[in-house]
């Protein structure tokens, strides 16, 4: 396993990296915050596409970020952490697509 | 094997960090998690790093497996809890591994390490030092592990079991959508494969669902009990998730795990493969 990147998430806060070409990817980022507005990280964002099934999930950097590449389309993203969980539906385009999800007991 | 003996909860975790010979390792292939805090007295080993030969595609023989036990301090006759992220991918391949070396006592913590963070049980940054040991894996249990011409010969004839998601199984992404995808192989599925992603398995905690639920799913599914069955997914460690479900939850005889998966059977010249959500034909 030298050549092939494997199945952890990379750091959610890099900067994007340069192979990424945005042209053809569709990517979803956004920061996960609490009640209190702070960001929370080590909360776990699962991806689910139209019909609520489960596509991935990533765990959000210190500063509460996280980021998918996906498709075009209807996506919902679901926070789950130790503060509380919460929900989002996004319609996602190519390129950045930036949202916000907040989370409560 | 049965769920009382394969898998523990964090509950238990929590009652026996402290236990005589209990050891929990953290298995990850992004071990920065471990560094920011870790089940106390945890040691660490990277699914990478530590797992795989560092020249040749394959992961350790016996005797790098045994060197590697050896100097985390763990030995033969110790119960070895393991975990980590991802909802135990890395963990399960991890436990898939000790197997096939023939460890006597393994478990898995049921949710890994989300449970215990959706929990918000206690953490430690602290690495524990335990001293070496002399450890002796035994040969590799090749009844485990399945090989690609194996694969290959399988199609139409034993149960394949794809635990990508749909998107990859079908040939619309190459990788998970956390991931870039510009890998270059090509995608589909292998003939004959039924798609039932690793996540089918497993609750939102990331703890596994109830053996009821488990055997309906892949009933479900079209799993033949009357066959052997081979798991695959793209580099090993979801489908070692499944292995774990089908051989040691639902205690199904003859599962095999193939760690090559999709990065090395979508790279075979000249195999036959399936695009879209149908299996497909022999």
């Amino acid at each position: 396993m030298t050549d092939v990147s494997g199945c952890a998430a990379p750091d959610q806060a890099a900067p994007l990296p340069a192979s990424v070409d945005l042209e053809k990817e569709t990517v979803i980022t956004g920061v996960v915050n609490n009640a209190d507005g702070d960001a929370v990280g080590g909360a776990y964002v699962r991806l689910l596409d139209s019909g609520g099934e489960f596509t991935a999930e990533v765990v959000t950097s210190p500063e509460g970020v996280f980021r998918f590449f996906a498709a075009p389309g209807s996506w919902t993203l679901r926070a789950l952490s130790r503060h509380g969980n919460g929900d989002l539906t996004v319609d996602a385009t190519r390129g950045v697509n930036e949202v916000g999800i907040n989370v409560a007991a | 094997m049965s769920r009382e003996t394969a898998l523990v909860s964090a509950d238990w975790a929590e009652k026996n960090l402290e236990a005589p010979g209990v050891v929990f390792v953290e298995v990850d292939e992004d071990t920065s998690a471990y560094d920011g805090g870790h089940i106390p007295g945890a040691v660490k080993i990277d699914w990478k790093k530590d797992l795989q030969d560092p020249v040749r595609r394959d992961f350790l023989n016996q005797e790098q497996f045994s060197r590697l036990l050896s100097e985390r301090g763990i030995g033969n006759d110790d119960t070895v809890v393991l975990y980590g992220g991802n909802n135990n991918w890395f963990a399960a391949y991890a436990y898939w591994y000790f197997k096939l070396y023939g460890h006597g006592d393994v478990k898995l913590l049921d949710g890994g390490r989300k449970k215990w963070e959706l929990d918000a049980r206690p953490y430690s940054t602290q690495v524990p030092s335990r001293p070496a040991t002399s450890y002796a894996a035994k040969a590799p249990d090749t009844s485990l592990r399945a090989f690609r011409d194996e694969v290959v010969a399988a199609i139409g004839a034993k149960n394949l079991v794809d635990v990508r998601s749909p998107d990859e199984f079908a040939g619309r992404l190459l990788a998970p959508a956390h991931l870039p995808q510009e890998q270059s192989q090509r995608a589909g599925h292998i003939p004959t494969a039924i798609n039932v992603p690793w996540s089918k398995a497993a609750n939102e905690d990331g703890t596994f669902k109830s053996d009821d639920e488990l055997a309906k799913l892949y009933a479900a599914a079209g799993l033949d009990d009357t066959l052997d069955t081979i798991a695959y997914c793209r580099i090993g460690e979801r489908s070692s998730h499944t292995w774990f479900v089908l051989k040691e939850l639902l205690g199904r005889e003859n599962v095999k795990n193939y760690d090559g998966s999709w990065t090395e059977y979508g790279s075979l010249i000249g195999v036959p493969i399936v695009l879209g959500d149908e299996p497909g034909k022999a």
